[in-house]
């Protein structure tokens, strides 16, 4: 395979298929018309805003989850298999998914001595390993979500 | 299309001045670079380069203070700057060419030396819909200070000023007008000669953002009669964290220093101090020396070349990149005002700016993404942000060809 050809595979494993489709059809987009918890993650560099917002019952499970807000197709696709991800988990199990995927895009991608997280189709978003300015596109609703779940008041960021 | 001679030599000396530029002797990801980020931050060409290295190798030293050789070769330099930039704008006086760290210091020093002293309450600073954040943030922070108020002119859906509606916001109680020569985000040309004979009509001071005028077009402060004139080296050819602000004599006398510290005075004692004379009264510390010295190198360059040939090789290309661009199918432009520079934004489909970004990239393809520091502009064309491609002196038509076909690209991935 040419140089060429692999910088362009890159591009392409970026943009695979199930980015592209939540990016164009994102999952839970909108309101809940019933939340307890919410935060906003904020990208000052680039400027995307999204809001993630949060239904979770009293014993910790999580009953409902939606985002709104305008960004990449990366950042959209992540909130979106997000939403779709941590919906019937409880609360410190989609804490743990938080922990495993910024571990999994950002660093070594262990767990440091934690069980492993199975990650199943947040894989996709792996193409960003190889794009270091994306990679808090891909971040940016996580850090949303840990955010929520901690009651921060100030909207979280990639910074 | 039939050239002219004049076209035609106009086109030799330009074209020829890419292979002066060491950065653009490279691939990137593997496909000759086709840098269209100009307007973020311009190349160095060689010149500037060695320049800066020599100085940096020989004569190094703190200038205005040793009577030693190194002390004078960094001193002579340093004012040899100077005259080079008085020259690129035509300045009538090396003390109204005070240096700066760039744009944003200049227009900071004019907030806080010409306008938190003199203004109140009762007084305003104008600006437009289409500044950059530099000039917009320095004037809110000073009227916060003063009380004075801070009024918007708008622009139209080409990006265009608002001619009359700006005219009539000239009111007797403002006190200063700051407006872009050419907008970063639209490349929109204001027609500054006029706007500064109608605000000078009515006792108004002018200051010009002239950081994306002065790498594409031929400057002449005492033509514009301008009062202030703010600009940065690095989007001229010259190093980071140099600009200069040019401040017509009688204004810069009258008004207080920026900064305290060394350079800037004649003597201090702990009864009182006096401060130097200008331009060294808004010099305080150490400056940018070996900075300086490559900026006034860089102005060397751009006369030895000529900016009346950039000007006529930019606009060219820019009509080309243009035409180009709105051929592709969902292409929507934003800024098509009927007078611009160097400056194309534009939007691709639903595609956002980033993931073009990045796929461009891929194809050796440098444009900037995002607000372009102007969320005034993205929030009236309704759009977070837009892709800009922006060129400079060493562009070519391949550049803008290797944007065509990398935009091709992102339509196909995100088809």
């Amino acid at each position: 395979m040419t140089a060429t050809g692999k910088q362009d595979d890159d591009v392409r494993d970026l943009y695979r298929e199930l980015i592209l489709d939540h990016a164009r059809s994102p999952r839970h987009f909108g309101k809940l018309p019933h939340m307890t918890h919410t935060a906003e993650g904020i990208n000052p560099l680039c400027g995307d805003k999204l809001k993630l917002y949060l239904d979770v019952a009293d014993d910790d499970t999580i009953r409902d989850a939606s985002f709104e807000g305008s960004g990449c197709a990366i950042s959209v696709a992540s909130a979106s298999l997000l939403t779709d991800m941590i919906v019937g988990l409880e609360a410190n199990q989609a804490i743990r998914y938080f922990e495993a995927v910024t571990a999994h895009l950002v660093g070594d991608g262990k767990m440091h001595g934690r069980a492993p997280v199975d990650l199943g189709k947040l894989r996709a978003l792996e193409g960003v390993r190889e794009f270091p300015a994306r990679v808090k596109c891909a971040t940016l609703a996580w850090h949303a979500l840990h955010s929520a779940l901690r009651h921060d008041a100030a909207p979280a960021t990639t910074e | 299309m039939t050239q002219t001679p004049q076209h035609q030599e106009t086109s030799a000396s330009v074209s020829a001045c890419r292979n002066d530029f060491p950065a653009l002797q490279q691939e990137i990801n593997n496909h000759p670079i086709a840098y269209l980020d100009s307007a973020a931050s311009a190349q160095q060409p060689a010149v500037v380069i060695e320049t800066v290295a020599e100085y940096q190798r020989y004569d190094h030293a703190n200038v205005h203070r040793g009577v030693h050789t190194l002390s004078h070769r960094a001193t002579d330099a340093y004012e040899g700057a100077r005259d080079h930039l008085r020259e690129f704008i035509n300045a009538s006086s090396r003390s109204e060419i005070v240096f700066t760290s760039g744009t944003t210091e200049s227009i900071n020093l004019v907030a806080q030396s010409f306008c938190r002293p003199q203004f109140g309450a009762d007084d305003k600073i104008l600006i437009t819909h289409l500044e950059h954040h530099s000039n917009i943030v320095p004037w809110q922070l000073v009227c916060e200070q003063t009380g004075a108020e801070l009024v918007v002119a708008p622009i139209d859906e080409r990006g265009e000023l608002e001619l009359e509606r700006l005219y009539e916001l000239m009111t007797d109680d403002v006190r200063l007008l700051a407006i872009a020569h050419v907008s970063n985000a639209l490349g929109t040309i204001n027609p500054v000669y006029d706007i500064i004979r109608e605000a000078h009509s009515r006792d108004i001071p002018v200051l010009v953002d002239g950081a994306q005028g002065v790498p594409h077009m031929a400057v002449d402060v005492q033509a514009l009669d301008c009062d202030f004139f703010a600009f940065s080296g690095h989007k001229m050819f010259g190093p980071t964290g140099t600009g200069v602000l040019y401040g017509k004599e009688k204004l810069l006398d009258a008004m207080p220093p920026y900064q305290g510290g060394g350079d800037m005075i004649l003597e201090v004692s702990f009864s009182g101090t006096t401060f130097n004379e200008l331009p060294y009264k808004f010099e305080a510390g150490t400056p940018n020396i070996s900075g300086m010295i490559g900026l006034g190198a860089a102005a060397a360059y751009l006369d030895s070349i000529g900016l009346r040939h950039i000007a006529s090789w930019e606009q060219d290309l820019l009509d080309y990149m243009t035409r180009r661009l709105s051929e592709i199918e969902g292409v929507r432009l934003i800024g098509t005002a009927a007078n611009k520079a160097s400056v194309q934004s534009f939007l691709v489909g639903d595609i956002h700016p980033h993931d073009l970004g990045t796929i461009l990239d891929h194809q050796g393809v440098a444009i900037r993404t995002g607000h372009h520091c102007a969320m005034p502009v993205m929030d009236f064309f309704g759009v977070p942000g837009t892709a800009r491609a922006s060129l400079a002196l060493y562009n070519n038509r391949n550049d803008i060809d290797q944007l065509v076909m990398a935009l091709a690209t992102a339509r196909e991935i995100f088809s």
